[in-house]
């Protein structure tokens, strides 16, 4: 077993044991094809959260080397499965290009972040991750490559994109950027009272903005139940920059690190309520034209390595689901429900969600997505395991990306569309070639 | 799978008309979707311990299991089709303690169940998990096997023996993605312990179901039950054998 590695996701828990591949986009077909019965999935940057980029038994196979084309005349850019957006960021910034869609962490893989159709803060304008893919390369599990887009094999492409690697080997990609004067954003925040508020104005002002996030006080009860900083920006123009030396630099890699886990989880009560009390008193009531980087307004964790170590050998899970748009009673009672059980999360962020895509397994659908941290521990199961059913309830569905304790009787409730993604399976591995552990555990 | 919060998705009992194993179970399935693979041999205990499982939500599939038939292990072991999360080794039989060092077939007998045939699933099993990437073994041992006394030594010492493999054999499957839990329970009022008088720090099954779902879910390798009899045993432990010999034990 010497050649097996431990592998986990971003939350450190639930742990399996598989084996370490690596080859270059040539060499993919022939791994596919020698995988044994458990299968093979591809593995990014780790940074989910629970386990679909792991495979206990079977094959993992490690990132594509980086490959960046040039930038098109039409705007896009060509990049290999495993090329970090930090590295896309840092090749496209100096061109004056953006990607449109950024997660809130840029080392995620341009293939990574197809599969799990990220999404960020532009999404209630620019739709997830998936939807500015021009077309992908898509190693499938007899060893062929089928090159499949919106309009080339839709089903296959659709399937993969929020497909967590199910379908096949993603190798590369053709991405379309935005335009972008500057690398800093222009910063609006805004502190509001409570839910109610920041509800309110995220629905009357968000179509206005380019970008939008709430981080919201998950122990703040009663009358302050769901006190939030609204933060929203839109990229800084040259003119508003004035001389600011040079507009274009990339953002740099982390400067602090967590060295190592520590042998307890350092995330308690205490110290959570009182830093979620200071941040929401430090922010400003309302206060516009902040300039701020771009690294510092999409990715301020980046700044931190390793920053998931904090919460110690037991590791943490996040809970992302997200609601309809007229569900947004299902959000408060379930907000109530997060407030009462008084776990020690950071600021839990909130996002009102544009419309969904055609991907049977992809997330966002119009309406509230609410992303909770809290160290993970057995006692947590009732409490989620019941939200998991209001979510149900109210036609919302739970993020597989942070998932990593889903009961797999809900999926089928959660995204209906299940069957689609499995008929896509029957036709391009009809026997589950790729596979991991949460497609075991989710019985996908 | 285990899933972040520590609860399987299947379960296989050895022993599972065993009381510990079915209280362990039926907590799992109060928390979850639960799939349990009961081998047990054939009879009016299983199909009243599948009925037990199935009224606390798990779906029950029985499988013919004798542990002194340790031919059969390897078979038994292969031929389940799901990835098997937590096996738990919960058979043993206690006998007559006069007759178990006197009896030769009595001893035999308890020897190869509380010994030999845990060391043939033990192999069995370490095989498959270690196929598997992942899967946690419970092995439930015994405080009689930390040190072994008169009153019951042939029992204590099939105990201490199937401790030190199991112990050994968490060591061997370290880095596999396999790993081991030894439970080391004192007196538990059980059917196998009816009609004895309780020792002191006496507990019931589902407290030691209770230890085995912590110890899974938090990566244990042994856990005491009740906990304070760590200290006690390993005071125990140390008493010379002339002064131990006049202990009440």
């Amino acid at each position: 077993m010497s050649d097996s590695s431990t592998f986990h996701g971003w939350g450190r828990t639930a742990p399996s044991v598989g084996r370490p591949v690596t080859a270059t986009a040539n060499g993919v077909p022939h791994l596919v094809r020698r995988a044994g019965p458990r299968g093979l999935i591809a593995r990014g940057l780790g940074r989910s959260y629970g386990d679909p980029a792991q495979n206990a038994g079977g094959d993992v196979l490690l990132p594509l080397p980086t490959e960046i084309g040039a930038v098109a005349a039409d705007g896009t850019v060509r990049a290999s499965a495993g090329t970090s957006l930090h590295d896309l960021m840092a090749a496209l910034l100096p061109r004056g290009r953006f990607l449109p869609v950024t997660p809130g962490t840029r080392y995620v893989t341009v293939a990574g972040a197809i599969a799990c159709d990220v999404h960020g803060k532009s999404h209630h304008r620019a739709g997830s991750f998936g939807a500015h893919v021009v077309d992908l390369d898509l190693v499938i599990a007899s060893g062929e490559t089928r090159t499949v887009g919106p309009d080339r094999d839709p089903d296959l492409f659709w399937a993969t994109v929020g497909g967590l690697g199910l379908t096949g080997v993603i190798t590369a990609a053709t991405l379309r950027t935005i335009p972008v004067e500057t690398a800093y954003a222009e910063v609006s925040t805004q502190r509001l009272p409570d839910l109610d508020a920041v509800m309110a104005e995220m629905r009357e002002g968000d179509d206005a903005v380019t970008y939008s996030v709430a981080w919201i006080d998950t122990l703040a009860r009663g009358a302050a139940l769901g006190r939030s900083v609204l933060s929203r920006g839109e990229h800084a123009t040259r003119e508003l920059l004035g001389d600011r030396g040079d507009l274009l630099t990339p953002p740099a890699a982390p400067r602090l690190a967590v060295p190592f886990t520590p042998p307890v989880n350092l995330v308690g009560s205490l110290g959570v309520r009182a830093f979620n009390e200071a941040w929401f008193r430090k922010a400003p009531r309302h206060r516009t034209g902040e300039i701020q980087p771009l690294a510092t307004f999409f990715h301020p964790l980046d700044g931190v390595a390793g920053w998931n170590r904090v919460y110690g050998p037991h590791g943490l899970v996040q809970y992302q689901f997200v609601v309809p748009d007229h569900e947004d009673a299902a959000l408060v009672r379930i907000l109530e429900q997060i407030a009462a059980a008084r776990l020690p999360s950071f600021l839990a962020v909130l996002k009102r969600f544009g419309p969904g895509n055609d991907g049977p397994l992809s997330f966002p659908m119009a309406g509230w997505t609410l992303a909770y941290d809290v160290p993970a521990h057995p006692d947590l199961a009732p409490l989620l395991d019941g939200l998991d059913d209001q979510v149900v309830a109210a036609g919302g569905r739970v993020y597989l990306a942070k998932d990593s304790r889903l009961r797999a009787g809900l999926l089928p409730a959660m995204y209906p569309r299940l069957d689609e993604l499995r008929a896509v399976r029957e036709k391009v591995d009809p026997d589950r070639v790729f596979r991991s552990d949460l497609s075991r555990r989710l019985e996908i | 799978m285990l899933n972040a919060l520590g609860q399987p998705q299947t379960v296989l009992l050895l022993g599972g008309t065993s009381d510990i194993a079915l209280a362990t179970a039926e907590r799992w399935a109060r928390s979850g979707d639960l799939h349990v693979v009961l081998a047990a041999r054939p009879g009016e205990r299983r199909d009243a311990a599948a009925t037990r499982l199935e009224q606390s939500g798990a779906v029950v599939e029985a499988v013919d299991f004798e542990a002194e038939a340790t031919g059969t292990h390897p078979t038994l072991v292969e031929a389940i089709e799901r990835d098997i999360d937590v096996a738990v080794v919960a058979f043993g039989v206690l006998g007559d303690e006069e007759q178990a060092w006197q009896d030769h077939a009595a001893a035999v007998h308890l020897a190869t169940v509380n010994y030999t045939a845990p060391v043939s699933l033990g192999v069995c099993l370490a095989a498959r998990l270690r196929k598997q990437g992942h899967g946690v073994i419970v092995a439930l041992s015994s405080v009689a096997g930390e040190r072994v006394r008169r009153s019951n030594f042939v029992y204590g010492s099939s105990k201490a023996g199937m401790d030190g493999f199991y112990l050994g054999l968490g060591e061997a499957l370290r880095g596999t993605g396999a790993r081991v839990l030894v439970v080391r329970p004192g007196f538990v009022r059980t059917k196998m312990t009816e009609g004895r008088d309780p020792a002191p720090l006496s507990v019931d099954a589902d407290d030691v179901a209770a230890a085995i779902v912590k110890g899974v879910a938090g990566g244990d390798d042994l856990v005491w039950v009740p906990a304070a009899m760590r200290g006690v045993m390993s005071g125990l432990r140390h008493v010379p054998r002339a002064l131990f010999r006049k202990l009440p034990l």
